[in-house]
């Protein structure tokens, strides 16, 4: 148990009787960087409230760093830096003040800890005096994560904290994680960028409040088992619309610059899908087989749920 | 082609900060054109000057063939608009929202029967056309929101951040109706931070403080910056504002 910083078992929670989390279970290592990916309406706000103390599970339990989130949700905060989805922090306060704040509440001081924000508060200094209300989206951003830091805790929790943020941005903001981490903090983190789950040491893919599947990211790749080939085109869309005729191909999907098609299980060889295209006018593909990335998981098993009925839209 | 956007050194100041630098541009009919930039880099000031919102400081600019200065109100009338918050009536049920801004967009109460109908068939709904829109899931309200964006047949839509949140399979499918709308010949004029989406514009303008950076087909950029994807093309391009 030494080596455990998140243990959840069983957790489930519904509002006004609309099922939000389903019998979630999982386990985080200390140290580790661990995603939990899907999208809005998956559960992850939800389950991060629970983990940070601010709502209760209605069933199962969760402990961080051994304390019973419920029973023990003093020293959870104690412990726990956790940065809401929406900005919550005191806009008619400047960004010097917010941290001071939150450095008192929590018995520290900005000095006692400034090493471990400097990286992340360096950007922020030139405009300590500004209100936070008045910065720009990326810099709430910063301002927040050095609030969560200030009392050195433990375990990060971050719910979409790069959620409309721009690549660039991201990267930094993924690059200082990587920092802390080195610094032997945990981190759990909610997104619905795909592309961030390669970022992380394990992830989660959550949908619907279910955990759909939980593994490393090359683990999950490797146990995707299915045939992916993915084709490029000058004619991407035109492409894809043709595919989608190709009868034994039950998936078809718009990867970026190319089409991934999942073969069934008579499998198409790529002989077989250039000249299907050839046929039809497409002289400029190129076929090739693939690796599937997170992507390509989470859509195979995001469609395997909506089939099985197991869909809680319900529409 | 036919050109539906002509911006020759659009510019807004506010104030001394110089929100957009003399950008010059234009975008055809049928088109699908990606604005990408970093969190401040002018985006949506760009698109607020283009929908007839805000007044630009300088430049020559057209929409629908109509001049942004003098008939602000005629281009509102010839554009649709879609926000990353989807914009719909929360409290008002999915039929009613489509009426209200049917007739927001001045059409007969025929048409906006007729096209209730249409949207019901396509988009599968009409089982649940009474329901109210807090009800439905992210990814119905961003396909209704859409529909009702390109319900009057405007000559352009505007998508900001259409895709935000929503998961990767209704991301598919809401690109499915931006190339039939786009087939139709409505302009699509699309901002998004995902990259792989930017690969499935026609043309993408990487905009970077205020300036535009770089025009033209993904595939063009990606070997001007001898880059493997949209993505390292951006990171090359778009260094965001320290501020």
């Amino acid at each position: 148990m030494e080596d455990v910083a998140v243990k959840a078992e069983g957790i489930s929670k519904a509002y006004n009787g609309h099922r939000v989390l389903e019998n979630i279970s999982f386990q985080i290592e200390k140290g580790e960087v661990f995603g939990f990916i899907g999208p809005d309406g998956a559960g992850k706000t939800t389950l991060f409230r629970i983990l940070s103390s601010l709502i209760l599970p209605e069933k199962g339990e969760a402990f961080v760093y051994g304390l019973n989130v419920v029973d023990k949700y003093r020293d959870v905060r104690n412990i726990t830096g956790y940065v809401a989805e929406r900005f919550s922090l005191y806009r008619d306060l400047t960004v010097e003040e917010n941290i001071r704040f939150f450095a008192t509440v929590f018995g520290t001081t900005l000095s006692e800890n400034y090493d471990l924000i400097k990286d992340v508060y360096r950007n922020l200094e030139p405009f300590k005096n500004r209100r936070a209300g008045r910065l720009s989206g990326g810099m709430k951003q910063k301002l927040a994560l050095c609030c969560a830091l200030i009392h050195r805790p433990q375990i990060l929790l971050l719910d979409e904290s790069t959620t409309g943020v721009d690549a660039v941005s991201r990267r930094e903001f993924w690059e200082m994680l990587h920092k802390l981490k080195a610094g032997g903090m945990t981190i759990a983190l909610t997104t619905s960028y795909m592309d961030e789950a390669a970022k992380c040491d394990r992830v989660a893919l959550l949908y619907n409040g279910r955990i759909m599947k939980t593994g490393s990211p090359d683990g999950i790749a490797d146990s995707f088992g299915l045939d992916l080939i993915q084709v490029r085109s000058q004619r991407l869309y035109a492409v894809k619309k043709e595919l989608e005729k190709l009868p034994s191909a039950p998936s078809v999907s718009l990867f970026g610059d190319s089409v991934h098609v999942i073969s069934g299980e008579k499998g198409l060889s790529l002989e077989d899908i250039e000249g299907f295209l050839k046929k039809r006018g497409f002289e400029d593909t190129q076929v090739e087989r693939s690796r599937p990335g997170i992507e390509d998981c989470f859509l195979a098993l995001s469609r395997g749920y909506k089939k099985k009925g197991t869909d809680g839209e319900g529409y | 082609m036919e050109k539906v956007i002509e911006a020759v050194d659009m510019t807004k100041k506010f104030g001394s900060f110089v929100a957009n630098d003399s950008l010059t541009f234009n975008v055809g009919r049928g088109e699908i054109f990606g604005l990408l930039g970093a969190n401040g880099a002018g985006k949506t000031t760009a698109i607020r000057i283009m929908c007839g919102l805000l007044r630009p400081t300088s430049g020559k600019i057209t929409v629908a063939g109509m001049n942004v200065y003098r008939q602000a109100e005629r281009i509102k009338r010839r554009i649709g608009y879609m926000s990353q918050s989807f914009s719909l009536y929360e409290d008002l049920t999915i039929l009613e929202n489509i009426r209200f801004y049917g007739g927001i967009y001045g059409l007969p109460e025929r048409v906006i029967r007729r096209k209730s109908q249409e949207l019901a068939e396509k988009l599968d709904f009409w089982r649940i056309r009474n329901s109210l829109i807090g009800s439905l899931p992210p990814g119905w309200k961003q396909k209704l929101s859409f529909s009702i964006a390109v319900m009057h047949r405007p000559d352009i839509v505007f998508l900001d951040e259409p895709t935000s949140g929503v998961d990767p399979d209704t991301r598919r499918q809401f690109w499915d109706l931006i190339y039939e709308t786009a087939a139709e010949g409505i302009t699509v004029f699309v901002t998004t931070h995902y990259m792989d989406e930017a690969e499935y514009c026609e043309r993408v303008c990487i905009m970077a403080d205020g300036r535009i950076e770089a025009t033209g087909s993904p595939a063009d950029l990606k070997e001007l910056y001898g880059a493997g994807s949209i993505d390292d093309v951006f990171v090359k391009i778009a260094r965001p504002p320290r501020g």
